[in-house]
């Protein structure tokens, strides 16, 4: 599949029909993976949702239910038929954006889904931007600077990404900047003098107040993000800058490079527009696998910073026992997951020409 | 005195690092205590990893002489003289809201941790290396199935499948290790698929095939034991990740329930106060930490050693 000498590519180009099969067949097995990956993603969470649970009527009706009402909900939920066809039913449901109704908030969970994803997109987002614009200069230099104080740096704070438990690091984060210091916001998404006069439009709130020109509130809300976007940021740092730092390591240590610099070529030309370029391929799969490692890393923290994004939506369900908002929760940040996954992949091939089918 | 004369007769004083490290071992058990010491003499020189190792067995002996080391009750505090007291030299780490004291409530934590570590170490490890090698070793359609298997949950957010499970078995201690067990497996069984790859041409499973050998017995006795030493270095570095993991899940009030002194649940309980009482939080965290950075620095000395090939 991988084309590396350019005689060889001119002579295959020529025939068209055979690079139009070859490209169906990558196309056809990359759609054939995507179906794959979420049929087992639902799979499981019809498992744990159905299976687990001994009854799951009684789980709705109650043990108190006279006979015909448990047979009448037994019938509703689909539970008289067999597995299969109730993983199907099941499939279809999902397909249709129908996680059920949630216990706890008595809307359908889709809904509840799409009023609070927006702020833990928003958090991760911004944590994402934090991690990938400080860390990947970070790694490069590290790289650079082989055993200097910013590759100790990035090596120390790679450990401590690794072993510091993330919500523990949130409340002393809130005790020293909040309370101590009163440099930032605390707990929640906005104060409550503003929360009334923000109409929500995009869900993004730092979106919103700067289209209404309510800058106050946009200062508010970015004092309420700033901490726990800062802390999500160090953990993807932590995982980018080392990751960053090894493939620097790697390219630097490339024919081309000698090249270059018997060329005459900048050092600094040839660390940022020839080697950094060259790395850039594999970590742009990192800066994907810790964007989708931020929105789970977000349960822990929006808990922690009272949040009211899906994370502590999750965990509000987990803790009143609502499976259904519960599983919907994992399906939706199962699927951002697996999305990304793919987008990664989709990315390196668009990115590294050689991978790419001719 | 006359043993001393006879080893000075001997023509050549043989030590025990002579006989570990001899070129031509005499026997199978010489040949792999050799290799286990030059092994350990490439993890010895590593420091860090040596801090690494102490403070792992430093947990080890804290466990087992939980009862011992506490110096109060870690159930039973003292609600009219004890509570919510700050750090002091009667309370190292000061107490909780029920009086209870936070240091003691620690070292009998390390018990949970231990317990944990050890068994979805136990539990996910060998689940890895059979499908692992199964795959690796059979090929085809078994391969394919097994690793699409392995990719899938792969490809799943770890910490929130284990919460989903969680949330459906019931929370608990047991039932949190179950969860992350299912959820760590994969990494296991790539690797192991790997290492099964890279041997299944080797004469000497052909030898074993000629000489008929069952399938079954050439995965178990040959194979898997060639994977087991880079297994090991991939669950000691994830060791980090399970302690953060259970942590999170008792931090969620999902994983040992109160009034088990958990660490994750430790922090959830000081998390009420923390803005004015600071330390009861403080504490346990930092306990999940030093723990969790001590496997890290152990995971990766154990990887230079056992493993040079991956090393820089």
């Amino acid at each position: 599949m991988l084309v590396l000498n350019p005689a060889v590519q001119a002579q295959t180009a020529p025939q068209s029909g055979a690079r139009l099969r070859r490209v169906l067949w990558r196309v056809g097995k990359f759609l054939m993976v995507i179906v794959l990956t979420y049929l087992g993603l639902l799979a499981v969470t019809f498992f744990i949702g159905r299976v687990i649970p001994i009854d799951p009527v009684l789980a709705v009706v109650g043990d108190r239910a006279p006979e015909h009402v448990v047979a009448r909900v037994r019938e509703e939920m689909g539970l008289n038929k067999p597995l299969w066809h109730q993983f199907y039913i099941y499939l279809d449901k999902v397909a249709q954006g129908d996680f059920g109704t949630s216990v706890l908030t008595s809307n359908p969970v889709m809904t509840d889904i799409r009023r609070t994803f927006p702020a833990t997109i928003e958090l991760a987002t911004l944590g994402i931007l934090i991690g990938a614009g400080l860390g990947v200069p970070l790694g490069v230099w590290a790289a650079v600077r082989r055993g200097g104080w910013v590759d100790q740096l990035v090596r120390v704070m790679g450990l401590i990404g690794y072993s510091v438990p993330i919500f523990w690091l949130g409340l002393m984060g809130l005790v020293l900047f909040y309370a101590k210091l009163g440099w930032v916001g605390g707990p929640g998404r906005i104060d409550v003098t503003y929360e009334f006069s923000v109409t929500l439009e995009s869900g993004f709130l730092l979106l919103d107040t700067a289209r209404q020109g309510q800058w106050d509130a946009f200062r508010n809300v970015l004092s309420h993000l700033i901490l726990p976007a800062s802390l999500l940021g160090y953990f993807s740092l932590a995982y980018i800058s080392r990751m960053t730092r090894s493939f620097m390591l790697h390219e630097l240590s490339q024919e081309y490079v000698v090249a270059a610099r018997a060329k005459g070529l900048s050092e600094a030309r040839i660390i940022w527009r020839h080697a950094l370029r060259n790395a850039m391929v594999p970590l742009v799969t990192v800066i994907a696998l810790s964007y989708a490692g931020l929105l789970e890393g977000s349960v822990l923290t929006e808990t922690v910073f009272a949040w009211p994004g899906l994370g502590l939506y999750i965990t509000n369900s987990l803790q009143n026992a609502d499976m259904n908002a519960v599983l919907g929760g994992t399906i939706i940040v199962g699927s951002v997951f697996i999305g990304l996954n793919l987008l990664s992949d989709l990315l390196y091939q668009w990115l590294d020409p050689r991978t790419r089918a001719p | 005195m006359t043993d001393i004369a006879k080893a000075k007769q001997a023509p050549r004083p043989e030590t025990l690092h002579d006989w570990l490290m001899a070129e031509r071992p005499q026997s199978r058990r010489q040949a792999a205590l050799g290799r286990a010491y030059g092994a350990w003499r490439i993890f010895a020189r590593n420091r860090l990893a040596m801090v690494g190792l102490a403070i792992v067995l430093m947990l080890v002996l804290v466990a087992v002489f939980a009862d011992l080391l506490a110096p109060y009750s870690p159930y039973i505090g003292d609600l009219r003289t004890t509570r919510l007291l700050p750090p002091s030299s009667a309370h190292w780490f000061g107490t909780d809201d029920q009086g209870r004291d936070i240091l003691s409530r620690i070292i009998h934590g390390s018990r949970i941790t231990l317990y944990v570590v050890v068994l979805v170490a136990v539990l996910a490890a060998p689940i890895g290396l059979v499908v692992g090698t199964v795959a690796g070793y059979l090929g085809g359609w078994a391969d394919a199935v097994l690793m699409r298997i392995t990719d899938i949950f792969l490809a799943f957010p770890r910490l929130i499948l284990a919460l989903a499970f969680v949330a459906a078995l019931g929370p608990g201690i047991g039932n949190a290790v179950i969860a992350i067990a299912i959820t760590s497996w994969p990494p296991y069984a790539r690797i192991a698929r790997a290492e099964t790859l890279t041997i299944r041409q080797a004469d000497y499973i052909a030898a074993v095939q000629l000489i008929g050998a069952s399938r079954w017995r050439i995965v178990l006795r040959h194979i898997m034991p060639l994977c087991v030493s880079s297994v090991i270095v991939r669950v000691t570095l994830d060791m980090a990740g399970i302690i953060l993991t259970a942590a999170g899940l008792g931090f969620l009030g999902l994983g040992a329930q109160p009034p088990m002194p958990e660490w994750g649940a430790l922090i959830a309980n000081g998390r009420l106060y923390v803005l004015d009482q600071w330390w009861v939080a403080a504490a346990p965290g930092a306990a999940i930490f030093l723990v969790s950075l001590a496997f890290n620095l152990l995971g990766d000395g154990l990887r230079d050693a056992l493993d040079p090939k991956a090393a820089k």
